[in-house]
C-alpha cells in the first residue's frame, strides 16, 4: 500500500518537474535566441527568405479566411441587429470584431498551422540529419543562422498578415451588408469611422499580432530545436507546435485583452 | 527560386501588408478625424450626465462640432464637469446652451449646443452658464405619477 503511494507520489513529482525543466530549457533556449538577434538582424537576405515561406506563402489563405469570416460576420450580425432597427451599426460590429479580436487571433492561429508548423518540422529533420551539428563543426552558429531568421520572420510577417485579415474581412462585410443586404453605403462606413478608434482599436490590434508572432515565432522553433531525431519525434514536435501555439495565442489574447480593452470606458 | 524573385514577393508582401494598414487607419478606423488636441476646450456643468460617454459626440444643429474629452464630478457643488473639446473652425457665442440628447430612443447619448445671440465668442476654458441635463427615464415617470396623483386628489370616504 505504501510502496504504491510512494509511486504515485513520485509520478506526480515527475510530471511536475519535467515540465519545469522543459520550461527552463525554453527560456535559456530563448536567452540564446535573443543573444544570436543581433547577428541574425545583420542578414536580413535569411530573414527575408523566411518571411518568403512564411508570411508570403500564408497570403492567400490569410486573406480568404479573412473574407469569409468578414462575411460570416455580416450575416449573424445583421440578424441580430435587425431586430432592433440598427442595422446600419453592422459596420461597427463587423470592423470593431475584426481589428480588436478576430484579425490577430485567427491569424496567428492559422499561421500556426500554415507556417509554424512546417519551420518546427524542417528544423526537426535539420537536427535528425545532422545539419544543425555539421554547421556547428563548419563554427557556423546554428541558432543565428537557422533558429533565429524564422524566429524573426514570424514577428514581421504577422502584423502585415493581421492587417491583410481584418481588412479582407471588412471588405467581406461590406460585400454582404451593403451590396446584397442593402444596407446604407454611406451608414455603414461612416458610424464604422465614428466609432473605430485608430490609437485605442487599429493600433493595439497590430500589438496584439506582434506579440502573437513572438509567442508562436519562439514555440515553433524551440519545438524543432528539441525534436527527437526520429520521425515520431518530428511527428510529436510538429503536433506540440500547433498545440502549444493555438493555446499560447488564446491565453495571451486574453491577458492582452483585460490589459487594453478593460476600464476603456 | 533565385534572389530577386525572393525580394520581389516580400516587396509585394509588405506593400500589400502596408496597404491594408492604411485602410483600416483611414477607412475603418479615422485617422483624418482623430484630432484631440487640437481645437479648444470649453466647460460645461450639468446636474445628471445619464449616460454620455468620454469620445461622445458634440453636435450642433446634427452636425458633429467636437467631442467629449472628459467627465468628472465637482466635489463641492456634485454636479458633473464636462470638458467639451470644439473643433477650431466652429466658434459660439457666449450664451450658448448645452443640453444632453440622445440619437434616436435607445442610441447613444450626445451634447447639443444652441448658439444664443450674443456678440461675444466663446474661448479656451470659459464655462457655459446655461445647461440642460440628460433625460431619466425614471425620473419622467415619477414626475409624470406625482402630477397625475395631484390631478386627481382621492376622494374622502
Amino acid at each position: 500500500m505504501s510502496a504504491y503511494f510512494i509511486r504515485l507520489i513520485s509520478a506526480l513529482g515527475r510530471l511536475v518537474t519535467s515540465r519545469l525543466d522543459r520550461l527552463g530549457l525554453a527560456a535559456r533556449f530563448a536567452g540564446l535566441l535573443m543573444v544570436s538577434l543581433r547577428i541574425a538582424l545583420g542578414r536580413l537576405s535569411l530573414i527575408f527568405r523566411e518571411v518568403y515561406f512564411s508570411g508570403v506563402r500564408s497570403l492567400s489563405i490569410v486573406a480568404v479566411s479573412g473574407l469569409f469570416v468578414g462575411m460570416v460576420l455580416a450575416v449573424q450580425g445583421y440578424e441580430v441587429l435587425q431586430r432592433y432597427g440598427s442595422a446600419e451599426s453592422l459596420g461597427v460590429i463587423v470592423a470593431l470584431s475584426l481589428v480588436r479580436e478576430l484579425g490577430p487571433v485567427v491569424t496567428a492561429l492559422l499561421f500556426a498551422g500554415r507556417a509554424s508548423s512546417a519551420v518546427t518540422a524542417e528544423i526537426g529533420l535539420m537536427r535528425a540529419t545532422e545539419q544543425l551539428a555539421a554547421m556547428d563543426m563548419m563554427a557556423v552558429d546554428p541558432i543565428s543562422r537557422v533558429v533565429a531568421p524564422r524566429f524573426l520572420a514570424a514577428i514581421f510577417s504577422m502584423p502585415f498578415l493581421a492587417a491583410i485579415f481584418s481588412t479582407a474581412g471588412v471588405i467581406g462585410a461590406w460585400i454582404i451588408g451593403v451590396k446584397l443586404i442593402g444596407i446604407d453605403d454611406g451608414a455603414f462606413w461612416s458610424q464604422m469611422q465614428a466609432n473605430v478608434d485608430v490609437r485605442i482599436d487599429v493600433l493595439n490590434g497590430l500589438v496584439k499580432s506582434i506579440v502573437f508572432g513572438t509567442s508562436v515565432g519562439l514555440i515553433s522553433v524551440f519545438e524543432g530545436y528539441f525534436a527527437a531525431p526520429t520521425a515520431e519525434g518530428i511527428a510529436t514536435a510538429t503536433t506540440r507546435t500547433v498545440v502549444i501555439s493555438s493555446l499560447s495565442v488564446l491565453l495571451l489574447d486574453l491577458l492582452l485583452t483585460v490589459m487594453m480593452f478593460r476600464g476603456l470606458s | 527560386m533565385n534572389r530577386s524573385r525572393f525580394d520581389f514577393a516580400v516587396g509585394l508582401f509588405v506593400a500589400i501588408g502596408l496597404l491594408a494598414m492604411a485602410f483600416m487607419a483611414l477607412k475603418v478606423g479615422n485617422l483624418a478625424g482623430f484630432d484631440s488636441g487640437s481645437g479648444y476646450a470649453i466647460e460645461a456643468r450639468f446636474d445628471n450626465i445619464g449616460g454620455l460617454k468620454v469620445r461622445a459626440p458634440v453636435k450642433s444643429a446634427g452636425v458633429v462640432v467636437g467631442r467629449v474629452e472628459s467627465i468628472g464630478l465637482d466635489a463641492e457643488t456634485y454636479e458633473a464637469r464636462v470638458l467639451l473639446r470644439i473643433y477650431p473652425n466652429y466658434r459660439f457665442s457666449k450664451d450658448t446652451i448645452a443640453s444632453i440628447l440622445t440619437s434616436g430612443l435607445l442610441g447613444e447619448q450626445y451634447v447639443g449646443l444652441e448658439s444664443g445671440g450674443d456678440p461675444v465668442y466663446l474661448a479656451a476654458g470659459d464655462r457655459l452658464g446655461k445647461t440642460q441635463s440628460a433625460m431619466i427615464l425614471e425620473k419622467l415617470i415619477s414626475q409624470f405619477l406625482f402630477s397625475k396623483a395631484a390631478e386627481t386628489p382621492a376622494k374622502a370616504p
